[in-house]
């Protein structure tokens, strides 16, 4: 799930991808994005820790801590979710199909 | 007060959009949400100049609060329903100051923006207009809101409820990681706090979760019923969201929201400050 940085999510000015750990991604549906996903990061005991609302283009991140995390999408095209494990700090991607 | 005389359903706002003497007001955390899409004839409150002293830190005068609802063409005798994202955080924040200036009919609609949406429910970019009033509040019942003095004097002898993070509750961390960075000089919270994020108390569609599990909820965390209880978060409104819990839903009767929250609590100098989770 840990893919290479993509650069195309542009990050916020001063964001140090030494020290931060960013879980970003997209939510699909059949391969197509889906916006206004509500996006809940929940860490390894399934708690929840943050929630946020995916962009026109589906994508959605969180500063987080290395860890494993589980981001889970809900939409009006369906629920989904995946596991995310990140190492260390640096920018990890996940894609949630939901259906 | 009881479930149904605080909560609504979104299939009862859709009914009743556009009914004489109902007027729903959106609250969201992101102030530009109404202005993608609202539910019809919705207005907007914007909490970041509307529910504060633009000046002053603190939360609007009562004269302050009878100059937006009389902007808002609100009435003493009309029903308030209010709504927002983010789980209602600052639908919630909203709701406690109606009730702070004695708003005799205010609801919230179960679930916010987030139920809506996952409904399949209309929303529509049409602004309402609705008529100027001249609303008249009641003086600031301060019953339900909680200073700084009485927060440190609480310590060791009410329930204290911290509804933040556990992360922020151990002083790892001093906001939200998804918000600014609104920080307090020191982190970590307050002695004999007991941490009940506001999480728990919602399902993951942002509806409460109902009275039963609420109950067990704050049981099993500790939570004294026969003691008094001051509410507190970051800047107060998930700790509202908390307050509707235990005052409203679960009925206990001497609950504070502390809205100064640890923002002030975390900037005093000298008062006792514990690090780290509770055993």
């Amino acid at each position: 799930m840990c893919g290479a940085p993509d650069q195309a999510v542009a990050l916020p000015p001063g964001t140090d991808l030494t020290k931060e750990t960013v879980l970003t991604g997209r939510v699909v549906a059949d391969g197509q994005p889906v916006g206004g996903a509500f996006v809940r990061l929940l860490d390894d005991t399934g708690e929840f820790t943050a929630e946020v609302v995916s962009s026109a283009s589906g994508d959605f991140r969180f500063f987080a801590a290395p860890g494993t995390w589980t981001v889970r999408a809900l939409s009006r095209s369906g629920n989904g979710q995946t596991e995310l494990t990140a190492d260390a700090p640096g920018l990890h991607r996940a894609e949630i199909a939901v259906a | 007060m009881s479930r149904q005389d605080v909560l609504v359903t979104t299939e009862w706002a859709e009914k009743n959009l556009g009914t004489e003497g109902i007027v729903f007001l959106e609250v969201d955390e992101d102030t530009t949400a109404y202005d993608g899409g609202h539910l019809t004839g919705a207005v907007k409150i914007n909490w970041t100049t509307e529910l504060q002293d633009p000046v002053r830190r603190d939360i609007v005068t009562k004269e302050q609060f009878e100059q937006l609802l009389s902007s808002k063409g609100v009435s003493a005798d009309d029903t308030v329903v209010l709504y927002g994202g983010n789980n209602n955080w600052f639908a919630a924040y909203a709701y406690w100051q109606f009730k702070l200036y004695g708003h005799a009919d205010v609801k919230l609609l179960d679930g916010g923006r987030k139920k809506w949406e996952l409904d399949g429910r209309p929303l529509t970019t049409d602004v309402a207009e609705r008529t100027a009033t001249t609303y008249t509040a009641k003086d600031a019942d301060v019953s339900i809101r909680a200073f700084r003095d009485e927060v440190v004097d609480a310590i060791g002898n009410k329930n204290l409820v911290d509804v933040r993070s556990p992360d922020e509750f151990s002083g790892k961390i001093l906001a939200p990681a998804h918000l600014p960075q609104e920080q307090s000089q020191r982190p970590g919270h307050i002695p004999t706090a007991i941490n009940i994020p506001w999480s728990k108390a919602a399902n993951e569609d942002g509806t409460f979760r109902s009275d039963e599990e609420l109950a067990k909820l704050y049981g099993d965390e500790g939570f004294d019923g026969g003691k008094a209880t001051i509410a507190y978060c970051r800047i107060g409104e998930r700790s509202s969201h908390t307050w509707v819990v235990l005052h409203e839903l679960l009925g206990h009767g001497d609950v504070k929201n502390y809205d100064g929250s640890w923002t002030e609590y975390g900037s005093l100098i000298g008062v006792p400050i514990e690090l780290g989770a509770r055993a």
